[in-house]
């Protein structure tokens, strides 16, 4: 099929057309025995008409056709083995032979993380909401008048008075599994605060120095120790029952008398570690109380 | 790490006659599913070179016992390298059907696998899903439906932002929706559609790609156009297909290639196409055919045809719009260039894919049958012999110039004379009805239209050609009428 050589120059040419012949029809054309009528024509998704293409992409799908557009355009990415670094995340030693196996471990453990508990979201949706959960005093104020727990489903606006209702809400209408690992309920016990990072690291301050770390002084008075316990205690690391986050050891869910579901262990992840000489894992105030 | 080798098999281990015995097989078989309406492909991510890597260890059948003390080891080794290469080994394993097989039946195993995919070991993450990527690759459904417990996750985790760890999650999404319509009734109200509007944001070629799939797959399905495509169409997503269509240097073609299967489905569905133009698609896709053809100029770059074949259907059937005629002016689609770009096309389809000729000519129809202008411009830039040669292709093409000479001397008049007379006459010495039938409209329209083109008609030995049609019985009426316009006037 031999082309007009200069349709290629028009193709590259500008946009636009030649100035439409005058159309003048006879009303003789097209009657009887003749029947011709320019037509547009359509064809429904399941129609014979289309059975060579939707051969042709699926052959290419199953890769028995060669991939679309040469080297240059499909973006890949090497796996680079390199000398082993260092994680350089405060906290994380974790090491690495290889840039994507980092690139990974950074979005999953250091990308989303909650600047007050130190937990890590998959994603900052999860994280936002966390935050204004757990740690906006003010959510828990509204929360007591009005529908404040957001479905964690993007794209549903529904709210819920309490996690338990959202919880509901999203086995029954969106078939999550109950036991979702990123919608624990947040263990309520009075206000949680914002706290200086820093000073919460170490395992041997005081009182004193806690309370010029706090950023809120507490509206409670007393409830310093709380926050305090809460601080240190569960709350402090990713454990039992209210974290809403990644998990650290995932262990084999265990009949529990309460029969709540424990899916976690107390234990601190050992990508955690807190610098020279700080004893792994917190002594918390839940647990001390038992020891004494 | 887990970057797809695509390209088929390797010539190493199979001749050519076999990769063609192969295609063939493969090809009748897809045949057969698209008639029964049973049309299903998966996609398998797998790294060959991280395979070669683990030093050419063949994928093993494991047992029971096997199989527990991997996922043990896995979950509550001491050591990070143990806990991966535990998994590793499982998911080595998996790619054998009687291993899948064993795994699910195993109490626990899912239950398990789920927690490694949301611990918060990176690396076990990602290879929990890669075992998880084997079973939804999985031809058996038992298998496959065993995922379902991840798919929660699996939505999750799209709105992350490890790239690697993404693509991975949506072929592993795309396979499992593809499997049956269970599987979609559970991922719709988990929020499969709001969650890829969200993931199609993100800037990677890979996750866009994978995307792409994931949702054709999605609008493929057989209730798509009652239960999926609304919900698609009222989110953000027609938007940034769209935008992922343009033509330009970010044009990325594999990522082009999916999503423009995706607005096909949508489009050959009819649920809502004027939303769609309102949203620009007859402009974008009239641009892209353009880049297309200028890209067939360039490069003999594999796979253009595979773009070429969702454009073309989803312009051809946007045309038949309403809305598409309120919006002609503005657009692209009066310019010549349409024109143009299309029998650049059809000449590289005639070479690369003959049997989409057909597709690339009703584009040709549907411009060219209430349009003047594109009248012309075939007129215009000489088309008319390029096209008379597709003649043994389709009888749209007569079609096509049927709807040129239909609208009036004018056309007729640049219609003749020409090697127009001659196609005729050999049209009219086929025996197929439908194509003598058409060849007799075009005559009379000629003749009523064009002095001069009775006699040119009967000088070429016209009276005869007709003469064989005289019996039969859909023929004879316009038979006889064009022997008296002939002889008559």
């Amino acid at each position: 099929m031999q082309l007009p050589p200069a349709l290629h120059a028009r193709l590259a040419g500008a946009p636009g057309s030649a100035e439409p012949l005058p159309v003048e029809r006879d009303p003789a054309a097209g009657t009887t025995p003749f029947s011709f009528a320019p037509r547009l024509v359509r064809f429904p998704r399941e129609h014979d008409f289309f059975e060579d293409g939707d051969v042709q992409r699926h052959l290419y799908l199953q890769d028995v056709l060669t991939q679309v557009g040469g080297a240059p355009e499909r973006p890949r990415r090497p796996s680079a083995r390199v000398p082993e670094f260092t994680c350089q995340v405060a906290g994380c030693c974790q090491v690495f032979d290889a840039l994507e196996d980092y690139e990974h471990h950074y979005h999953a453990l250091h990308r989303n993380v909650c600047s007050f508990c130190k937990r890590a979201f998959p994603s900052g949706h999860l994280l936002d909401t966390h935050i204004l959960e757990w740690h906006d005093s003010l959510f828990q104020i509204l929360a007591e008048r009005q529908d404040m727990y957001q479905c964690l489903v993007e794209g549903c606006t529904e709210k819920f008075r309490t996690s338990r209702d959202r919880k509901e809400h999203l086995v029954m209408r969106h078939l999550y599994p109950a036991d979702f690992r990123f919608d624990k309920p947040r263990r309520s016990r009075g206000q949680d605060f914002a706290v200086d990072s820093r000073i919460i690291w170490r395992t041997d301050f005081s009182m004193g120095d806690f309370y010029k770390a706090l950023s809120i002084s507490p509206a409670v008075p007393g409830a310093a120790e709380q926050v305090l316990a809460e601080a240190l205690g569960d709350d402090r690391a990713p454990s039992e029952g209210d974290a809403m986050e990644v998990c650290s050891e995932h262990v084999e869910p265990s009949p529990e008398p309460a029969g709540e579901r424990r899916a976690y262990s107390h234990r601190i992840p050992s990508t955690i570690c807190f610098g020279q000489g700080a004893s792994r894992g917190f002594k918390s105030a839940k647990k001390r109380n038992k020891h004494q | 790490m887990w970057s797809r080798q695509r390209g088929g098999l390797k010539p190493l281990r199979c001749g050519v006659e076999q990769l063609r015995c192969r295609r063939r097989e493969r090809e009748a078989a897809l045949r057969k599913a698209r008639r029964e309406q049973q049309l299903v492909s998966k996609r398998l991510l797998r790294d060959e070179a991280l395979e070669e890597a683990e030093e050419g260890c063949v994928a093993m059948i494991f047992g029971e016992a096997e199989i527990q003390q991997f996922l043990r080891l896995a979950q509550r080794g001491t050591e990070e390298k143990e806990r991966e290469g535990a998994l590793v080994s499982l998911r080595r394993g998996l790619q054998c059907p009687e291993t899948q097989q064993t795994f699910i039946r195993l109490e626990g195993s899912i239950r398990t696998l789920v927690g490694l995919l949301t611990s918060n070991q990176a690396l076990l993450q990602l290879e929990a899903a890669r075992c998880l990527h084997e079973l939804s690759h999985s031809e058996q459904s038992a298998v496959v439906e065993a995922c379902l417990p991840a798919t929660s996750y699996l939505l999750t985790y799209l709105s992350g932002h490890s790239s690697d760890f993404i693509e991975l999650c949506l072929y592993t999404l795309g396979n499992l929706i593809v499997e049956s319509e269970a599987v979609r009734r559970q991922l719709l109200p988990q929020g499969i559609v709001p969650a890829l509007a969200a993931c199609i944001q993100s800037p990677h070629l890979t996750v866009l790609e994978a995307l792409g799939y994931a949702l054709s797959q999605l609008l493929q399905a057989k209730e798509a156009p009652e239960k999926i495509i609304p919900s698609v169409l009222g989110s953000t997503l027609p938007q940034h297909m769209l935008q992922l269509l343009q033509p330009g240097p970010k044009l990325n073609l594999g990522v082009a290639v999916e999503f423009a299967w995706c607005l096909h489905y949508i489009i050959c569905s009819q649920v809502n196409n004027a939303l769609l133009i309102t949203q620009g698609a007859l402009s974008t896709l009239g641009l892209l055919l353009l880049d297309l053809a200028g890209a067939v100029q360039r490069t003999e770059d594999a796979g253009l045809e595979l773009l070429a074949c969702p454009v073309l259907r989803c312009l051809s059937n946007l045309l038949t719009e309403a809305a598409a005629e309120a919006v002609g002016g503005q657009l692209q689609l009066r310019d010549e260039r349409v024109v143009a770009a299309l029998f650049i096309l059809l000449q590289f389809l005639l070479q690369k894919q003959p049997s989409l000729l057909p597709e690339g000519l009703w584009l040709l129809n549907n411009l060219t049958a209430n349009s003047p202008s594109f009248c012309t411009s075939l007129l215009s830039l000489d088309l008319i012999e390029p096209l008379l040669h597709l003649l043994s292709v389709s009888n749209v093409v007569l079609t096509v110039l049927c709807n040129v000479a239909e609208k009036g001397p004018a056309y007729c008049q640049r219609l003749w004379p020409g090697p127009l007379l001659s196609s005729l006459l050999d049209t009219l010495a086929f025996s197929d009805t439908e194509v003598v039938g058409q060849s007799l409209e075009l005559l009379q329209l000629l003749f009523l239209y064009q002095p001069g083109a009775a006699q040119a008609f009967l000088q070429q030995s016209g009276l005869q050609a007709l003469q064989r049609h005289e019996e039969v019985a859909q023929l004879q009426d316009r038979v006889h009428a064009l022997q008296q316009t002939a002889l008559h006037g």
